[in-house]
């Protein structure tokens, strides 16, 4: 089952089969508040699932849960089981490996405070690359998929952080696009961002596709709609649903809740 | 409130007691805030009143800089030469920043860093209650404790000298230069390290190409910082570096610091004498030498506050 294969269902263990990443009855707590509630989902090969839902609804706990980033906040619980390519990422015994396969753009961009070429070359470096005409190629390649090249093309020995916010996000892309990904992970990237420039990223997520997997966190219903192949609605913790995004858009859904959020009746 | 008091308070003309206080208060934290600078102001003054005299008269800048002769008591021939008080402080100064640096910047890190939760914060209250140690129960430890164990380890005849002060000063020095690490550690946003753990960095890493360059600044005041405490250190040196004038050919020399000879003489030298203001010279010289150690850490550290604020370099 690939990207825009069938639509909602299927067989669940041909699912788990070709999928990229099975997440089965995840739940995450901090402390006694529960974050996300038994969630089973799968992200396929080559697609771009939408993650939509208020605030609060679990979304980015999900995506922590992913590259199990969850280990460095104090008092964030795990339950469940989520497998990458069929391993179970709680038993891999080099987190840092799973890591560097899945790329991870925050809703702020965070600049390294390194300079622009030292912040897309730092992943390689630390997967080894050492020689200089490699990096050089790498982060040429990497800035030019973000649609960053052009502009920073003439101050790469600057600071990161002294690029405007646009060109920061950009430069978070390209810095996680430097792991080369298997999995891309984007959490409402554009909230920082203008309109034109995350039109920009967009058209470059649509490309990206054909090579990862991409999960995209967003706010914007609207974003979701003209990028996902499907959409997952979440709720204050609950999964309330998953379809493809053109069914839910055009009023498909399974859970009224689902059409009432994305026509703006709430949240 | 009644329509008289309600009227007095909106009159422009008419101050209530809310003004008084405002003005008193305001007039208060001036003099305690600029009281700092009539304080070094002060003391400088002092210092340069009776040490001056002797740099304008006695003074002569080879011998004192030059000649290892410190012999102030000498009744034909006094002579002051600072060379071995100079370099007995140096000597010390440089082994404690050798025994301090590493092991403050380690534990530094592992509070920052590696250390989470009950841990940490014990941790954290530990070392404050060490930087608390008066310098003299340090000096207690050298004099006795440590005097027999370099004695018995490196078979020399006298364990008071430049590797016990130096080892001793260092583990003063240390809680402080931790402590100053410790929180220009935590002044980088952490939002640096998830996006470098996210990167597949491992914990290492994370800390050697992301977290210390970020803090190097607030790290290089740390430790300028602990030097400067250890230089101005009186107590420890004097109990035991052995206080003996000497050029050290090894660690296991005794040698007299600057402080402890000022510490020690001082008192039995008659006020206004050569000697007396001769005291006051070389406490001219530490005061130059902390008050520039002191003035490079804080412009350095005012560089970080002033890259947090601007987002540049």
């Amino acid at each position: 089952m690939v990207a825009g294969g069938a639509p909602n269902g299927g067989g669940a263990s041909a699912e788990a089969l070709s999928a990229k990443v099975v997440v089965q009855n995840l739940t995450i707590r901090y402390g006694n508040h529960v974050a996300l509630r038994g969630l089973d989902l799968s992200i396929r090969r080559n697609e771009i699932l939408g993650v939509i839902g208020p605030a609060g609804s679990g979304k980015t706990s999900f995506l922590r849960a992913l590259n199990r980033m969850d280990e460095f906040i104090p008092g964030m619980e795990v339950e469940g089981r989520i497998t990458f390519d069929g391993r179970d990422i709680r038993r891999v015994r080099n987190v840092y490996a799973l890591r560097s396969r899945i790329g991870v753009v925050f809703p702020l961009p965070v600049g390294l405070p390194l300079t622009v070429y030292e912040n897309v070359a730092l992943a390689p470096r630390l997967r080894g690359v050492r020689k200089g005409s490699e990096l050089d190629e790498i982060v040429e390649r990497c800035l030019r998929r973000a649609a960053l090249w052009e502009e920073v093309k003439d101050r790469l020995d600057s600071l990161g952080s002294l690029l405007s916010g646009g060109q920061q996000q950009r430069l978070t892309i390209a810095r996680a696009l430097s792991q080369e990904p298997d999995l891309l992970l984007l959490d409402e990237f554009s909230i920082a961002v203008d309109p034109v420039t995350t039109m920009r990223i967009e058209d470059v997520l649509k490309d990206l596709k054909n090579e990862m997997s991409i999960v995209l966190v967003t706010n914007l219903v609207q974003q979701a709609r003209r990028l996902a192949d499907r959409t997952a609605f979440f709720l204050t913790g609950e999964h309330v649903e998953t379809s493809d995004t053109a069914r839910i858009f055009s009023g498909i859904v399974k859970d009224p809740r689902t059409h009432d959020y994305i026509e703006g009746r709430f949240g | 409130m009644n329509p008289q008091a309600l009227a007095r308070s909106r009159d422009f003309d008419h101050r209530g007691r809310a003004w008084y206080a405002d003005r008193a208060v305001t007039v208060f934290v001036f003099i305690g805030g600029t009281s700092a600078i009539l304080f070094i102001g002060g003391i400088f003054a002092f210092i340069a009143r009776e040490g001056l005299g002797f740099v304008f008269t006695e003074f002569d800048a080879g011998e004192f800089f030059g000649s290892i002769a410190w012999r102030p008591t000498s009744a034909l021939d006094a002579t002051y030469g600072a060379l071995a008080l100079i370099v007995g402080t140096a000597s010390i100064t440089g082994l404690a920043m050798v025994v301090s640096i590493p092991f403050s910047l380690a534990a530094a890190v592992f509070i920052g860093e590696f250390a989470r939760g009950r841990v940490r914060e014990t941790l954290k209250v530990l070392v404050e209650l060490l930087a608390a140690i008066p310098s003299v129960v340090w000096g207690f430890i050298g004099f006795s404790i440590m005097n027999s164990l370099i004695i018995d380890i490196f078979d020399v005849p006298i364990g008071l000298n430049v590797l016990n002060a130096g080892i001793i000063l260092g583990l003063m020095a240390a809680p402080i230069m931790t402590t100053i690490a410790e929180d220009a550690l935590k002044a980088v946003p952490d939002g640096y390290r998830e996006a470098a753990e996210a990167l597949g960095a491992t914990r290492w890493q994370v800390i050697r190409k992301v977290v210390i360059p970020a803090a190097k600044n607030g790290l290089v005041a740390a430790v300028l910082l602990g030097v400067g405490r250890g230089f101005g250190e009186t107590m420890v040196v004097l109990m035991a570096s052995g206080h003996s004038i000497n050029l050290p050919d090894s660690v296991f020399d005794s040698v007299r610091a600057l402080t402890a000879t000022i510490a020690a003489e001082l008192g039995e030298t008659a006020v206004g004498s050569d000697h007396f203001r001769a005291l006051f010279t070389l406490g001219i010289l530490l005061f130059l030498v902390t008050f520039a150690i002191n003035l490079a850490a804080d412009i350095i550290m005012r560089g970080i506050r002033r890259k947090g604020e601007r987002g540049r370099p």
